[in-house]
């Protein structure tokens, strides 16, 4: 039971003047502006955008400086903010094989088409910490090459494909509903498109633990990191008035392929099967763990047994939600007094019936919901 | 993709629309700034009504499970979309993502200028042509500069 209360306004107004303040820290500092925001902490700009599933690098950058640098409440103003616009409708599914490619690796072929690119990325970095960084100041110059990255890259999953040794990924028809959660329920057991839109925008902590799990044996399903790719796609939409798609921008997108342990049966000969990650920006870390838990998942189809939380669809999609995650834990900080009073009531009365003497409550703290 | 909403268009509407669908992209993906300067230096401009006032959305954006699979939704993106209707009478629409609704106008206004025989080529030369120049450049660079990242893997033979 919920029983709400009244009262303290003064305080809250003035613990919301507190909380700008502390935003702003010391005055003499200068204020952190949207753009150096969206410019130099673009993974956090990334993260929240992918979370928050909203695409728009400026609301994201708005976000993390409101909330103080606190991502999963910067998700949370972002999801607030997306309930007040309107959807205008539905864009062509993303072409992540015409992507301008800035990154693209691979952990299964050394020499694939259009090569290996680094990108940019921490992997090879030192993790030492650079107090060159600290003196501020930074003018950093990228090498660049005389011509760009070949046109043309091939998903490592076709490569493999071509030789009929990876399960292949058919589209589904144009006309089949796509599950949305942001406008139905969920339903389980939950269909594929179901579980990778919760997946893309739940939490990356969760995710991460939940994939790591499945590494260390709670529901191993031994993958390879076929592909990661990072770059820009085009938004395709075709609006009604129109009648035929249109592109309205462009979008940075990480894709994580993952190549997994052989499955087959009496028809199907055996083949490696697949995990597949996708987020706006570049996040890396996510689009991997997203690809390990989307293979988990998919342990009935293959019939594998279901015996890691990692499998089990109901578990990882009802707890991925850092929104509502962070909501219900935190709403344990609200006003309880009257639940507690009930509680106190109890335990008096069970311990009076165990014969222990019971003094009532102390007269100098008063009860809960007084 | 566009063939199943409606039906097959001749082969001038094809080319009519493939040069729409053309400047619509470039309209829509240039840098407002870019537009923005280029649009103020045009000698002439015709009055336009607004058909539609700046309004911002969003759309959905969709995946494929593996990239070839099973459609999903990814998540939203911010949109302005706008329409102007010129004085005499051609219709333009802006859809931009993001929330510039100065950039959804003029991108509704030049998507209906262009739409006009007697301008078309003009427009071209003045704003579509240095847009996407100016975006293949930046393209160019970025790639390039991730060229310059490529691997060359040795793989160590042993023996002889």
């Amino acid at each position: 039971m919920y029983v709400a209360v009244k009262g303290g306004d003064q305080a809250i107004e003035n613990s919301q003047k507190l909380l700008a303040e502390e935003r702003r820290g010391d005055p003499r500092v200068p204020e952190l502006t949207l753009a150096q925001i969206r410019e130099q902490m673009s993974l956090a700009v990334d993260r929240v955008m992918t979370e928050g599933s909203l695409y728009d690098p400026e609301l994201a950058a708005l976000a993390i400086k409101q909330a103080r640098g606190d991502l999963v409440e910067a998700i949370f103003l972002l999801r607030a903010y997306r309930t007040t616009l309107p959807r205008f409708g539905i864009g062509e599914p993303i072409d992540t094989a015409a992507m301008a490619v800035r990154r693209r690796i691979s952990a299964t072929y050394k020499d694939l088409p259009g090569g290996q690119l680094l990108g940019a990325s921490f992997d090879y970095t030192h993790r030492l910490l650079d107090f060159a960084l600290a003196a501020g100041d930074e003018r950093p110059v990228a090498e660049i090459a005389p011509e760009g990255v070949e046109p043309g890259m091939p998903h490592v999953a076709d490569i493999l494909n071509h030789e009929g040794l990876i399960e292949a990924e058919e589209p589904d028809a144009d006309d089949a509903p796509v599950f949305d959660l942001t406008r139905e329920s969920p339903r389980y057991p939950a269909d594929r498109a179901a579980r990778l839109q919760n997946l893309a925008r739940g939490d990356e902590g969760w995710l991460l633990g939940l994939g790591y799990s499945t590494q260390r044996g709670y529901g191993n399903n031994h993958p390879f990191a076929g592909e990661i790719r990072v770059g820009e796609v085009a938004v395709e939409f075709a609006p009604e008035e129109l009648g035929f798609p249109i592109e309205i921008g462009e979008i940075t997108v990480t894709e994580c392929q993952m190549v997994n342990q052989f499955k087959g049966s009496a028809n199907v000969p055996p083949q490696f099967t697949r995990g597949y990650g996708l987020t706006f920006g570049h996040c890396e870390r996510k689009a991997m763990a997203m690809a390990l838990v989307d293979r988990a998942l998919r342990a009935d189809e293959f019939a594998e047994p279901i015996e890691a939380p990692a499998q089990d669809e109901e578990f990882v999609m009802a707890h991925s939600d850092n929104v509502e995650a962070s909501g219900f834990v935190q709403h344990l900080k609200l006003p309880h007094y009257v639940d507690f009073q009930a509680e106190l009531v109890t335990v008096r009365a069970l311990r009076r019936k165990a014969g222990l003497a019971v003094d009532g409550p102390d007269s100098a703290v008063p009860d809960a919901a007084e | 993709m566009a063939n199943r909403r409606s039906p097959a268009p001749t082969a001038e509407q094809s080319a009519e629309r493939r040069a729409r669908q053309r400047w619509m992209s470039v309209l829509a993906k240039a840098d407002f700034a870019d537009l923005d300067a280029l649009w103020n230096n045009l000698p002439s401009k015709p009055a336009w009504t607004v058909v539609r006032a700046p309004e911002v959305g969003m759309v959905m954006t969709r995946g494929r499970a593996g990239g070839t699979g099973q459609r999903f939704n990814l998540g939203e993106v911010t949109v302005t979309r706008c329409a102007v209707q010129l004085e005499y009478g051609a219709i333009g629409f802006g859809y931009v993502m993001g929330r510039n609704r100065r950039h959804a106008e003029l991108a509704a206004a030049v998507d209906a200028m262009l739409q006009t025989p007697s301008r078309r080529d003009a427009l071209e030369r003045a704003i579509i042509a240095p847009l996407t120049l100016r975006l293949e450049e930046s393209r160019q660079k970025r790639s390039r500069k991730a060229a310059a990242t490529k691997v060359e893997f040795f793989t160590m033979v042993r023996g002889s």
